[in-house]
């Protein structure tokens, strides 16, 4: 952490600046109703048009113009299951909907990772734990050294070849992560639960690949061929754009790590700053934000982790705000800055310093 | 018929590796609510005013529909504002209906949040999510020689539904119906039931009025509740009668009672209309004592301690994430009660509600499914 930061502030400032943070979130509880409901509901019907149209297309993609519809189509109901839907109803943030399927409960993605590893992981340590080295587990996934106070190993060296490989695979990656291999070597999981574990990932991802890979080019026939490789285009496309739009969540210049020491005895106030300090935001359109699941607003997203997506962008301009009032950072950029940023990050701690 | 049910069945779990992680379902519900059978609905096909504050809802059922008996009753899910809400109705007309319709009459009851809006604010069109039908309110078969049907407002629904499957045989069997309702006027489906009475030689109708115009017919003698004597005096083989009863708590209690003295108490079946929500305020503000439906044990329950920490204090495996609200880890069922929320003080809840444990503490009795 930057001590500089917040070193004009006292204890009784953060405590009023998390007031205010309080307050929006209870006006956005007591507004929300039915045109919340509409949106969540409509991003789920385009999705799974698209998702129907894209599969169908691509059964007959020996017809190149089906196979680049077929493609586009599938790839962006992917994206859309992933990021607006999966990840924001996983969260919880449609619960109060009480509609027993779009239920952080009971809802199941498209991803190899099943919902309820990814839930802990990500929802629990993740959002609890943000940028805390050797708390938060998303600092680096256990394999990329992303904080200066990660010590150095010489493995580093290799991390720019790491993430370069991990982009493409990215499903791949985050349900082995979630797996917690680590936890389980040190204790804080049980092999017997890590093996029940790899069972339900085995049994999930197995159906996600029987289905993009065997039964859809199988029911194809003739088109086979290229209804594969367009389901592989359309999944590894997803994985490209989530682990863009994910890396530039908390990896930027000027987005702050901390250590455990420094959150001893944290206060929810205290606990919203962390959050403010180690999000950053990514600029653009209303479509880039649906696309990229509103986490372009990764700092609302912090703050408010289960509040309806669709609100982050009413909410924003009120957290800057603030922010501007209280003199604290608000770090946000277009996507090839924060980008480019994050890569640079990746680069520079490959070495050690 | 059976091969076709079979190939039926085969197409359905083979279509599910195609859907994963979703059903077929969830796409054909994409196209026709009504098509879900995995989330049945129904459509509001239209909509009958039966008193001042008595409203009939027509619905046709979609494909998860499983049909139901007479007497019985379902949950009926209806979104307000964006949030779901579900309500138990008895279904009030017969098991397969010409018009292959299901309705149900809801009460306005002055302050509800749920009936005012499917009483005055359903349109035709309008999609309601259903339960499946249940109860144990209904006719035995062979339906019994002589019957006696005791009703008092709306407790005239699940009624309504039997004698409606009643009157669609051949034979109807001895059935004296005696009703209460404030005034003529406020008798639901009182027009049918009079005809009904008027066509059916072996149905008797007697309307009792607990409330008449001073002056007005009846005025006097008929006002004020009916009593076990007027009971008698209407039907004199009571003693004799299979009896069906649904209306107010009250009376309910009184005829259970009076069934009992008589030591005839097998021969009562009672409907008690159960309300989702425990009213605000009255047992909300009692002691906090928690119930863990499950595991079978007890806790009192301080007003700020979280549900999880009394859970786990009383060696309940708890599940739990964050402990702060953001993780959702925590989530049980309530199966009654009202919890506060301890970051905004807010008493909310509803039977069959997920709530967060971490965050909530009991307002008066609780019982969580854990
Ligand atoms: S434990 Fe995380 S929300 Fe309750």
């Amino acid at each position: 952490m930057n001590a500089t930061t917040t070193a004009h502030l006292d204890d009784t400032d953060v405590e009023a600046f998390g007031a205010e943070l309080d307050r929006i979130r209870e006006e956005i509880i007591a507004e929300r109703g039915e045109s919340d409901a509409r949106y969540i509901r409509r991003v789920i019907a385009v999705q799974r048009t698209l998702e129907a149209g894209g599969r169908v297309a691509l059964l007959v993609s020996l017809f190149p113009p089906a196979w680049a519809a077929g493609t586009a189509m599938l790839a962006t109901a992917k994206i859309l299951d992933n990021m607006e839907i999966g990840h924001n109803v996983l969260h919880g943030q449609w619960d109060w909907m009480r509609d027993p399927k779009i239920h952080s409960t009971t809802w199941e993605w498209d991803a190899l990772t099943p919902a309820a590893a990814w839930k802990h992981t990500h929802n629990d340590l993740h959002h609890r734990w943000t940028n805390v080295v050797g708390r938060d587990r998303d600092v680096g996934y256990t394999i990329l050294r992303m904080s200066q106070d990660q010590p150095w190993r010489p493995d580093h060296l290799a991390q720019p070849l790491y993430n370069a490989a991990l982009a493409p695979l990215f499903e791949w990656g985050i349900a082995i992560f979630d797996l917690e291999f680590d936890a389980a070597v040190q204790g804080r999981k049980t092999w017997r639960t890590f093996f029940g574990e790899l069972r339900g990932l085995a049994s999930k991802a197995g159906r996600q690949i029987g289905k993009d890979y065997v039964l859809f080019p199988l029911l194809a026939g003739p088109s086979a061929l290229s209804c594969l490789l367009g389901n592989l285009t359309a999944a590894t496309t997803r994985n490209l754009w989530s682990h863009t739009i994910i890396f530039c969540g908390h990896f930027p210049d000027g987005t702050q790590t901390f250590r455990e020491e420094e959150i001893e005895g944290e206060t929810r106030a205290r606990w919203y700053l962390r959050q403010l300090l180690g999000s950053a935001n990514i600029e653009g359109g209303p479509l880039f934000h649906v696309l990229s699941g509103n986490l372009g607003h990764q700092i609302e997203h912090h703050l408010y982790p289960d509040l309806p997506s669709n609100r982050y962008a009413q909410i924003a301009p009120r957290v800057r705000e603030l922010c501007d009032k209280y003199r604290l950072p608000y770090t946000t950029g277009p996507l090839g800055k924060q980008y480019r940023q994050a890569w640079k990050r990746v680069l520079r701690l490959a070495l050690p310093g | 018929m059976i091969a076709t049910a079979w190939w039926g069945r085969r197409l359905a779990r083979a279509a599910e590796w195609l859907t994963t992680p979703l059903l077929p379902d969830d796409y054909l519900g994409l196209v026709n609510p009504l098509w879900s059978a995995s989330e049945p609905c129904g459509r509001v096909e239209s909509v009958r005013r039966e008193t001042a504050d008595a409203t009939t809802l027509l619905i046709r059922p979609g494909r998860g529909w499983a049909g139901h008996h007479p007497g019985h009753h379902l949950r009926v899910g209806v979104e307000i504002q964006g949030v779901l809400h579900w309500r138990v109705y008895s279904i009030t007309s017969a098991p397969d209906s010409p018009d292959g319709l299901v309705s149900i009459t809801v009460k306005t009851l002055p302050g509800g949040r749920v009936s005012p809006h499917l009483g005055r604010h359903t349109a035709p069109g309008t999609v309601l999510r259903l339960g499946a039908a249940e109860g144990d309110f209904t006719l035995p078969f062979p339906v019994p020689p002589r019957l006696l049907l005791l009703t008092a407002g709306v407790g005239i629904t699940p009624v309504m539904g039997i004698l409606r499957a009643l009157a669609a045989r051949d034979t109807v069997p001895d059935t004296v119906l005696v009703h209460s309702a404030a005034t003529p006027q406020d008798v639901v489906f009182g027009p049918e039931l009079r005809e009904l009475a008027r066509r059916k030689a072996a149905l008797t109708l007697h309307e009792h009025y607990t409330r008449m115009h001073p002056g007005g017919p009846g005025a006097g003698a008929r006002s004020r509740r009916l009593t076990a004597d007027r009971l008698a005096d209407l039907v004199p083989d009571w003693r004799e009668r299979d009896t069906w009863a649904c209306g107010p708590v009250g009376m309910l209690e009184a005829v259970e009672r009076h069934w009992a003295q008589a030591g005839i108490a097998e021969h009562l079946h009672v409907e008690r209309f159960r309300f989702a929500t425990t009213p605000a305020g009255a047992e909300a503000n009692g002691p906090g004592r928690v119930r863990f439906t499950v595991t079978g044990r007890e806790a009192d329950a301080a007003p700020c301690v979280p549900l999880l920490v009394v859970g786990e204090d009383a060696g309940v495996p708890m599940p739990s994430g964050c402990r702060m609200g953001i993780c959702h880890s925590c989530v049980a069922r309530l199966v009654r009660g009202r919890v506060r929320d301890l970051r905004t003080g807010r008493i909310h809840g509803e039977a069959g509600d997920l709530v967060q444990t971490c965050v909530s503490a009991a307002a008066g009795p609780v019982h969580l499914e854990l």
